[in-house]
Parts: structure tokens; sequence; C-alpha cells
């Protein structure tokens, strides 16, 4: 009671310094739900001109001509940009000095290396004109044969994948496994090319001033994007300005600057004002990445108590014929089961694609839905219950490095799931269960993991002798969370009320966030936030604690705490004075410190830092027709540290959206003559609807990380999808006993029968 | 095709606008490029995607399928409208509430026409909802939030 009535006469104290962990609905909320966010598209400056991408319709070849006569005699159209009259860049655009880097189509030459690359740019007084006068250039081509398919070309063995990952490792003796095994399988799995379709098409506002450049549009690494604008052009990176507060989704889509955003700073070069360049939705199908295609095959042995013996796991991917990503799809079977003998292998082959990039859960997403699926094909080779055959395997260290877990809540992920879904009843055998309405039911499970990845970043923060904070960071939301999570983070690192502290984030003339990527973003960046916090602290701290007017004299750097916008003896919390006053007293009107932050090599070289989560999900199948419904989804993720749990349950309902989306709808075809995408589009390349989601449900499982970094984040963006996609899939074959080894899941496969 | 330009009579949110347009100025451009109404969005421009969606006398449609001069005369109430003397429209205290978005992007078309499916009467279940805002595409996910908004918002309006 005493307690109680101390802690309601300070209602704030509740909240200072527990501003981590509170469920705050979004601090850009309001501007999002009024129309108020402005994103980069929604940028108008003064004697702005429009400017219209035209696109290559063939796959390869080289482009013999174009109307420009009859483009630029259109009324309203100010300028076209060919190769002929595009601006002088500083460096060659297939230049590429680090694996984060697109190499780019800036119509350097007259070639065509993949459908809907940029051939010219008209620019007009409105959208109109300049459309149109895209569509008068009438290009005419010398058309080559496309490469499209995953056996079209010679294969190679890349030299990384990913970034940078070997693309063949091994531990123990893989056949010798197999050849032990009690029982074996094999299977393979293909999995499609994938368009991140973020709602926001990419969108470029730039105004040249001079050699200064200030630019509208969405990034997800806006140092990045700085550097390699800098590069391309030769200016200074500080006189660039790119602001980007809001992106309509990124998914990787927006990670790397790509060819049409430059497009639009050169078109501005050109006509000497500022340019408004925006992707038709069909243009995105080509310069601005995309997940590729994989077809993986897994092999697996199993003992007699259905231990495993040896993991084989080999995929082939593909990358575009002038640059270099490869999908790391076979990297999924080092984390996640133990076996003596594990061989993870890649080849690849390069078709006249556009360069494919980091895709949510890049390697996780399609290594995930094949590893599953394959699990749950050995499972039922050894009359086991899927989930009882991944306990039997859990892996207590990472299996391929053999490195101890920082942590990892798994086990409790797989027991709370399958509580609350209620799996203790599937029936082994599949095809048993129906619903009231005929329907055949079926249930599976998958395990989730993504690693939990750091990048670097810094920050800056500022007290005032008014008593409120800044911090300021160069970080970027995509809809993650990052104005509110990384406030929080800076309340906390403050010692202040959320509402007394001022967030600056989104523009690249704050101190270098790093990436908003591989999940990363709010453990690096909020490090960064946090020892920017502590730095600024401890000034305070030395300022109060060597004045002999101070309560705090004496009490020692670390004998005060930071709390409610006021510093606190350790020894004694009714000790203590407002920031104000500390300042005030020092003749300060402000007072600064600056933190950076990193992963620590030490926990990196001792530890295999990952998050995990089991997903489990229902489906019901059309008997005659084979249609398949998602109607129960529940996961469980463990994660580290939470710091926003609102924002994380919508993040991993994203996630798990996702996972429906890979094994049921999402797919780009490509059409086998021409090279060309036939569902470039958000009609036909299908992506969930409202009614295509079923009851989600995410539990967020405790788990303390005390080595991933101090504030003991993991990361959420991408794991969802992992996990999930294998899930539907079992739950297909549990559903129709058809096991599904090509996604998305056709009806034509499950009526094969 | 020549672009001879067309005067267009507009009436959004309650306030009237002339516009010289060229004829195929679609009602999506002329809000976001000659009215400044940039909370609108465009995500395909080919009807796909509901980012767009506007009210037109009322009812849901997609701005980016309608010709700015066919809605002469109409009354065009567009997310910039819905909020009434600075308070927000329920609709849209419940979005923020459930957490019903995550970029942002396709959140206007989302509350548009999550408005005209409570007026319509198309919110009396979860499943009624997520049919009834099937048109609207969230690359994010957002969707179990959305139908937890919709319906938070359709009992406020009902009580």
């Amino acid at each position: 009671m005493t307690l109680e009535l101390g802690l309601n006469q300070q209602p704030a104290h509740l909240r200072q310094g527990s501003s981590i962990g509170q469920p705050l609905t979004r601090r850009d909320g309001f501007l999002k739900v009024t129309g108020g966010a402005v994103y980069a598209a929604d940028n108008h400056p003064e004697g702005m001109l429009y400017a219209v991408l035209a696109v290559s319709s063939i796959a390869r070849g080289r482009v013999l001509s174009l109307d420009v006569e009859a483009a630029k005699a259109y009324a309203g159209v100010v300028e076209v940009m060919t190769p002929q009259n595009r601006p002088a860049l500083a460096i060659d655009p297939d230049a590429k000095d680090n694996p984060f880097m697109f190499r780019l189509d800036l119509l350097q030459n007259d070639g065509v290396r993949y459908p809907n690359q940029s051939i010219a740019v008209v620019i007009g007084e409105t959208l109109e004109a300049a459309t149109e006068g895209a569509a008068l250039l009438s290009p005419r081509y010398e058309v080559l044969p496309a490469r499209v398919g995953l056996d079209d070309a010679e294969s190679f063995v890349p030299r990384g994948v990913g970034v940078g990952n070997p693309p063949v490792q091994h531990k123990g003796d893989v056949e010798a496994g197999l050849q032990s095994a009690a029982t074996r399988i094999e299977a393979t799995y293909e999995t499609p090319a994938q368009y991140h379709n973020a709602m926001e098409p990419h969108a470029i506002v730039a105004a040249w001033d001079g050699d200064r450049l200030s630019i509208d549009t969405p990034s997800q690494g806006l140092a990045m994007a700085q550097g390699r604008i800098a590069g391309l052009f030769g200016i200074a990176p500080e006189n660039i300005h790119i602001r980007s507060p809001f992106l309509g989704g990124g998914f990787g889509s927006k990670g790397m600057m790509s060819g049409p955003q430059v497009l639009g700073i050169l078109a501005a070069r050109l006509v000497g004002r500022p340019v408004k360049l925006v992707l038709r939705r069909e243009q995105m199908y080509g310069p601005v990445g995309h997940r590729a295609p994989t077809r993986q095959t897994l092999r697996l042995g199993m003992d007699g108590e259905g231990r495993l013996t040896a993991v084989d796991h080999h995929a082939r991917t593909t990358s575009s014929t002038f640059d270099d990503f490869f999908e790391p799809a076979a990297d999924a079977s080092h984390t996640l089961y133990a076996s003596p003998a594990i061989a993870t292998s890649h080849d690849a082959v390069r078709l006249d694609t556009g360069t494919p990039l980091f895709m949510r859960a890049p390697g996780e997403a399609t290594g995930s839905i094949a590893l599953e699926s394959a699990i749950d094909e050995a499972a039922y080779a050894c009359g086991m219950d899927p989930l009882e055959f991944r306990l039997r395997n859990y892996a207590e260290v990472e299996p391929m490095s053999g490195k101890p877990f920082s942590s990892k809540a798994l086990r409790e992920c797989y027991q709370q799931a399958a509580d609350r879904f209620g799996w203790a009843s599937r029936p082994l055998q599949p095809r048993l269960m129906r619903d009231a309405d005929g329907f055949l039911t079926g249930w599976g499970m998958g395990t989730a993991t993504f690693p939990a990845l750091m990048f670097q970043a810094e920050a800056r923060a500022v007290l005032k002798s008014d008593g409120s904070g800044l911090m300021e960071t160069g970080a970027q939301d995509m809809g993650q969370g990052a104005w509110t999570a990384f406030a929080q983070i800076a309340a906390d690192g403050l010692g202040l009320d959320i509402d007394r502290l001022e967030f600056r984030a989104g523009s690249s003339d704050l101190p270098n966030a790093g990436i908003a990527g591989g999940s990363g973003h709010t453990a690096t960046a909020g490090m960064a936030i946090h020892n920017a916090g502590a730095a600024v602290i401890a000034k305070l701290a030395d300022l109060a604690t060597a004045d002999e007017a101070s309560p705090l004299f004496g009490a020692g750097n670390e004998g005060v705490l930071a709390r409610g916008g006021r510093l606190l003896r350790r020894d004694d919390e009714s000790r203590g004075e407002t920031y104000g006053d500390i300042l005030t007293r020092a003749g300060l009107k402000e007072i600064e410190g600056s933190g950076k932050a990193a992963s620590d090599p030490a926990s990196l070289e001792a530890y295999a830092m990952h998050a995990h989560g089991a997903v489990f999900a229902e489906v019901k199948v059309d008997p005659d027709f084979g249609q398949v419904r998602v109607t129960r989804l529940v996961g469980a993720f463990a994660a580290g540290r939470v710091i926003n749990p609102r924002l994380v349950r919508s993040q991993y309902y994203g996630g798990m959206i996702w996972g429906v989306s890979f094994a049921l709808q999402e797919e780009a075809v490509t059409d086998r003559r021409s090279g060309r995408i036939q569902n470039a589009n958000l009609a036909e390349y299908h992506v969930p609807v409202n009614a295509d989601v079923p009851s989600v449900e995410a539990i967020l499982v405790h788990e303390d990380d005390p080595h991933v970094n101090a504030l003991g984040i993991k990361g959420v963006g991408e794991i969802g999808v992992t996990g999930t996609a294998g899930a539907v899939a079992n739950a297909v074959w549990h559903a129709t006993g058809v096991r599904p080894r090509r996604f998305p899941i056709r009806i034509e496969d499950l009526l094969a029968r | 095709m020549t672009n001879t330009t067309i005067s267009v009579h507009l009436d959004i949110n309650g306030r009237h606008h002339d516009l010289a347009l060229e004829p195929r100025v679609t009602l999506l451009d002329a809000l976001r490029d000659r009215l400044g109404l940039t909370g609108t969005k465009k995500g395909c421009d080919h009807g796909q995607c509901g980012a767009c969606t506007v009210h037109v006398d009322g009812e849901r449609v997609l701005a980016c399928l309608t010709l700015a001069a066919q809605v002469e005369g109409r009354a065009v109430t567009t997310i910039e409208g819905l909020a009434r003397e600075g308070e927000t429209h329920p609709v849209q205290a419940a979005f923020l509430e459930q957490d019903a978005f995550q970029c942002g992007y396709c959140t206007p078309g989302q509350i548009m026409s999550a408005v005209a499916c409570i007026r319509e009467g198309h919110a009396g279940s979860d499943e009624e909802i997520r049919e009834y805002m099937a048109g609207n595409l969230c690359r994010c996910g957002a969707y179990p939030h959305i139908v937890s908004a919709v319906r938070q918002a359709a009992q406020e309006a009902a009580s």
C-alpha cells in the first residue's frame, strides 16, 4: 500500500526510465492517418518538372532508334534524355567496389540487358505530357534470344552468396552420414522469382543548386545512398542532402540507390530545374531488385530414433548477366537442426533479368520453406510427429559452427505456440481431417529463425537547460516503427519523459544510422542512441559531481542515476537535481554527447546469435477444386528484448503474411519467348489481400540476451516470413497428402493426385 | 493526341476549385499535382491496389480510374477532409490505436475504404470486413490490425 502510494505520487517515475517495453502508439501515427505524412513523391518544389522513364520491352539486345523528335514535338515536353545527351558522370555506372551497390543502367550505351531497363527519360511540364512523350519514342530494337530459366545458361559456383558468405560449406561426412542412416529422404523444391512491390513506387524529387543537390527519395540507407550519389557525380557527400522521413515500404528494394532514382538526378541536371521521377508499377519489375528463383535439393538421413545423421542442402539460383547477388538459400541449414554432418552448396546461372537483391529474409525465406518442407517429409518418413522430430533434433549449439547460442528460447516458442494452436490432437497421417463443410483440413508447422545482426551507427544527444532533450540519428522508418521505438530508447537513455524529447531522423545531414535492413536497425541505431544518451549523461554528471553547490557533489560518475529529467545519487535517491539546474549553474544552454554502435567482435567470435520462433498453420482445401485457404496461424517468437510490443506484433504479423504469400501466392511469371515478365502488375502478381489472411496470432516469448548488445535487442522484421511459409506448405500436405515441391503451391499440383 | 485543356470545377472537401486540365487528367493526379492534396496515394495507377481511394458523393471510388472531369458537380472527400475541426475521425483514431498500418502508404486509402465499408453496413463481422476491405492492398501485412480497427470503429458508430 505504501509502495503504491509512493508510485502514485510520482506517476512520471513509472514511465520515465521505462519507455522501453511500453506499447506506445506510433509517434508518426497521426500524420499517417490524416494524410499528412510526406512521402518522396508528395514533394513539389517551385518550378518542378515531371520525368517519365521509357523502358525496354525486350530482355536482351540493343536499342536501334528512338523517335526523339516526335517526343520533343509534343507540347509540354521539355527534353528527352538519351545516351546522346545524358550529362556526364564521374565514374562508370558499371563500376562496383563493394557488395552494397547496384551496377546501374544510366543510359551509358544503347544496350539492353533486361526487360524494363531504362532506355530514355522524357521530361515535361506535366505528368501527362511526359507520359505521352515517352510513348511517342517508339523504340526499335535489335533483339537477341532471352535466357530466362534456371537451366538456360551454364552454371557456375559464385565467389560468395548473400553478402560474401562462402558458397560451399560443410562439416562432417555427409555421404557417410547418409550411408549409415536408417531412413533417408531426398526432395527438390522450386521457389519463384518474387518482387518486393512496396506500396510506394520508387520516387525521387531532385533539385540542383550549382554542385549542391537536394533530394527527396525513399532510402533504407541514407549514408550509403549519399555516398553512392557522391561517387557517381564526383561531388562531396556533404553537398548532397537526402530526406527520407517516411518510406512507403522497402523490404530491401530501397536499400541501395537504383538506376531510376539516379536518372531523376541526371534529368534535373540536364534541364536545370527540379525534377520528379516516379516509377510506374510495371517499371518496378526490373531495375529495383527482386528475390531470385531457386531450385533446392535436400538430402536428409536419420537414425532409428529419428536423429539426423546428415543434412545436405544444395541451391541453384540466378543473377543478372552483369552484376552479382546470389540468394544464400542453402545457408538456412546452418543454424536450425543438429546433425553430425552438414553440407551446403550453391551454384548459379546468369539470366537476362534485372539484378536480384535482398528481399525480406533473403536466403532465409527461400531456404526455410525448402528445409522446413524436407524436415516435415523426414519426420513422416520416421513415423514421428513433426514437433517431436524437431525437438529430437533440437540444436543445443549452432550446428555448423559449434558455437553456443547467445540465447535461444525456441523450446518455449514451440511449446507456447503448440499449446495455443492445439497441436497435440493432430493425427500423424494426412488427409484425415475434414471440417463441417467437407473441406480437407491440415495442420503444419515450421521453425522460424533469423540472425541477430548489427551494422554500424552513430547518434548525437543534447540536453538543454530548459529540461528538454534532443536525439539525432539518420535512421530510416519504412514502417517498422523507427520513429517510435528509437524515441523510446532515447527517452530511456536520456532519463527523460518521452514528451520532453525531440527525436530527429530520416535525413542525411544527421549522424549515420546505418542501414534499415537485416532486421538489425533497432539493435544498431538503438545502441548508438543508448550510447549517445549515456555519453551526455556522463558529461552532465561530471559537471554536477564536481560542483560544490550541487546535492550530487562528490557522488562520482558511477554514483548517479538519470531519471525523469533529474540526476539522483545512486546511494540516496532523495538527493538530486534537474538537468536544467545543473546546466544553468554551469552557465550552459546545452550539453551534447555522441554515441556509436557496432556488433561486439568478442560476442561474434564466441556466440551464434539468432532470433527463433515456431509457427503453426491450419489450411482448408477444397477436395474437388484444390483451392487452399489458410484459416489459422499461430506463431511464437523469441527475439531478445522487445522495445514496443504493439509495433513488434505488427512486424510479426506482416512477416507471417509474407510467409503465407510465399507459400500460396507470389510468383513473377516470365514469358520464355520474350523474357518479359507477364504479370508485372498488382492484379496478376498476387499478394495477399485482407480476405486472404486468416486469424493470426503472434506470441511474444520472453528472452534475455546478455551478449547480442547491451540493450539485448535482436530483430523482428524478417523472422516471421521464415517458418510460416513452410508451416503452410506442410499443412497443405497434411490436408491433402500431396507434398508441395514447387511454390507457390498450385491447384493443379494438388489435383494431380 | 493533342493536349487541349478544358475547364473543370471541382468540389473537394467542401472547397471549390477551378482548374484548367487536359481532359485525360485523372482525379488522382489533379488532387496530387494540381491541388497539393497528396494524402491520396498512387500505388499502381491501374485500380488494382486501392491506395487512391476517395469518396465521391459518399461512395468509395478509385481516384486513379476516375477522370477529374467526371466528378464535376459531385462532392469529393479525401483523407485530408475526414477530420472535423482538428478532431480525428473515429476510423482514423481506431487505426492509430490498433496499429492498423506500418509504412502508412496504403493507409489513407484503407481509411477511406473503411469509412465507406462501415457506412455501407459491411462491417458486421470480421469475415465481412475482410471481404469488403479486400480492395485495398497492404504490403506490410497490417490486415489483422485493420480488421480490428474497422471492427472497433463500427462498434463505436453503432453504439
